[in-house]
């Protein structure tokens, strides 16, 4: 079956999914991706947003963080100092979706600035929820086009912690979470190696290394054993295209 | 007491050229219509702070209202860019302070609780913390590490939106709560906008959903339809087509200046501009009912 880069970024992503996760969920993709995982292998999933909602439901696509189709059937809606105090800092969160404008070596992530952080060339929105949610949700998974603008060797800001310089220098700052443990692109799927630099370990049907490596902005290492990711199945596009986005919002395009 | 007033009243007795304010309201909820007063009104030299500048700052900016944003996200929510924030900016033309979501709604609990500061655990991703010095490090003083510490936000007037509040200004809200109680509590003056007015009576049979006390509040202006573009739970749901729409319009000055002259300087206040917004965009953002089930807190 024929599908867009989207709708395998999201795929892909759902499936790092795991029944009974707590997930800090955002718009978008991240969204779509929990809400397949809940519909297919993840039935008990928690969608947790931060703008304060908890077991979120939403009976239609969610336009903005703050939709209140979120609300309305949740579980629980709390203060937005609540959701980031009680729920991410005290560790109540098992994963975490993060983007961003660049993604380095390491998985540090900058939605800042492109070039220096007093005299912006372009001014990025900024952080938001991103650098507490890689600092402190177990598990973080990255989604994000691959390109070689978006993965540069170093970050021209660091937002949020992937692995600092090393993994070496995350476990030294003590940070409760384990970082980014996968960046999903409609390449394949990175993963940082026993240093925390971010090596390719799987390749989606009809990618080849080379483009990969073309599109990575430092040497990129693999796996000596490429994995090859399943195809999207009907059934996770039949979900996708009729039940989660049927207008096609974020899974057109790019395709 | 009542504090009952019109909103052009209420803008004009308490906000101030060059007030630090904050409107309240993260996605929902955001008085719009405050803002649209404000400009109206010709304030100068504000500083803005919102967690999420979202397009009510955006206005505010373009209509020369402002030096200053203090911000932890700047995005036109679930579109893109916040246009003209991000250009005055870029151009050097407008001041900024920022911080994470965490860090900037810290700042706001702090205000609002009356201490100097609040401590965050460390997240490890320094350039923020170095590239605004209002971020500091002090050592745990009961052993282990060493915490992240923002300074009290205290604005002068906070602008919060509720769906239902008596004439003294107790206020029921429900849906996302956001930092809305905070920004009242964090601000020497208050200016609240209703959906409703309502009897005492009226809060006080559920006091678990007034997040507003009256005596904290300064203003109490009655203005359906206040947060449109945004929205109310269960009055009237998110116009995401006008937040796609200001993507367009203000991708040129001559837009931008279009829009302000139709919408906002071109209307006396938020009843005409519902008006002008006409059938269509109305009957598109009714909602149907989905009540909670009754709470009985018993007869003592």
């Amino acid at each position: 079956m024929e599908y867009t880069s989207p709708e395998l970024l999201t795929i892909n992503s759902a499936r790092l999914l795991r029944d009974g996760d707590v997930v800090f969920v955002g718009v978008g993709l991240p969204n779509l991706a929990c809400n397949l995982a809940r519909r297919t292998h993840a039935p008990n999933l928690v969608m947790i947003y931060e703008a304060g909602v908890i077991g979120a439901q939403p009976a239609r696509l969610p336009l903005s963080i703050g939709d209140p189709t979120l609300v309305s059937g949740a579980l629980a809606v709390c203060s937005m100092y609540d959701i980031f105090a009680l729920y991410l800092q005290r560790g109540n969160i098992d994963v975490g979706f993060l983007g961003g404008a660049q993604i380095d070596r390491f998985g540090n992530i900058n939605a800042t600035v492109i070039g220096e952080y007093s005299h912006p060339k372009v001014r990025l929105p900024g952080s938001g929820g991103s650098m507490e949610i890689a600092a402190w949700a177990n598990r973080c998974y990255i989604i994000t086009p691959h390109q070689k603008r978006r993965f540069p060797e170093r970050v021209d800001f660091r937002t949020s912690a992937g692995f600092l310089d090393g993994r070496q220098e995350r476990e030294a700052a003590k940070l409760p979470g384990k970082g980014p443990l996968a960046v999903v692109t409609d390449l394949g799927i990175l993963e940082p190696d026993e240093n925390g630099e971010l090596i390719i370990t799987a390749l989606h049907p009809n990618a080849t290394l080379d483009q990969a490596r073309a599109n990575t902005g430092w040497e990129l290492k693999s796996t000596p054993e490429l994995r090859i990711t399943a195809s999207p199945t009907e059934e996770e596009l039949r979900i996708l295209r009729e039940d989660l986005d049927p207008q096609g919002i974020y899974l057109e395009g790019g395709g | 007491m009542n504090k009952v007033m019109s909103l052009s009243e209420a803008v004009n007795k308490y906000v101030h050229d060059g007030d630090l304010v904050y409107a309240a309201g993260f996605t929902h909820l955001i008085p719009f219509a405050a803002g649209h007063e404000i400009i109206r009104q010709g304030r100068r030299n504000l500083v803005l702070a919102r967690a999420t500048p979202d397009l009510i700052y955006d206005q505010l900016v373009a209509a020369g209202c402002a030096r200053k944003v203090i911000f932890s996200y700047m995005g036109n929510p679930g579109v893109g860019s916040l246009r003209i924030v991000r250009a005055e900016i870029e151009a050097g033309r407008l001041e900024w302070e920022e911080y994470s979501h965490f860090g900037m709604i810290s700042r706001l609990q702090a205000g609002a609780s009356g201490l100097p500061f609040m401590p965050m655990n460390p997240t490890a991703a320094g350039d923020l913390e170095r590239a605004n010095p209002n971020h500091r490090t002090v050592v745990d003083p009961y052993g282990g590490g060493s915490v992240v510490v923002v300074p009290a936000l205290k604005p002068d007037v906070a602008i919060v939106h509720v769906q239902r509040a008596d004439i003294d200004g107790n206020a029921h809200i429900w849906g996302i709560i956001g930092e809305q109680k905070e920004a009242a509590f964090a601000s020497s003056r208050v200016i609240l906008t209703a959906e409703e007015i309502v009897d005492e009576g009226v809060i006080r049979s559920d006091p678990n959903r007034t997040l507003i006390p009256g005596f904290i509040v300064d203003a109490v202006c009655h203005v359906p339809y206040c947060a449109h573009p945004s929205y109310t739970q269960g009055y009237y749901d998110r116009d995401n087509a006008f937040y796609l729409e200001w993507d367009e319009i203000s991708k040129t000055s001559e837009g931008v200046r279009a829009y302000l002259d139709e919408w906002i300087y071109g209307v006396k206040d938020r009843a005409e501009y519902w008006t002008r917004l006409g059938p269509e965009v109305h009957s598109r953002l009714k909602v149907t009912t989905r009540p909670s089930a009754v709470v009985d807190y018993g007869n003592y």
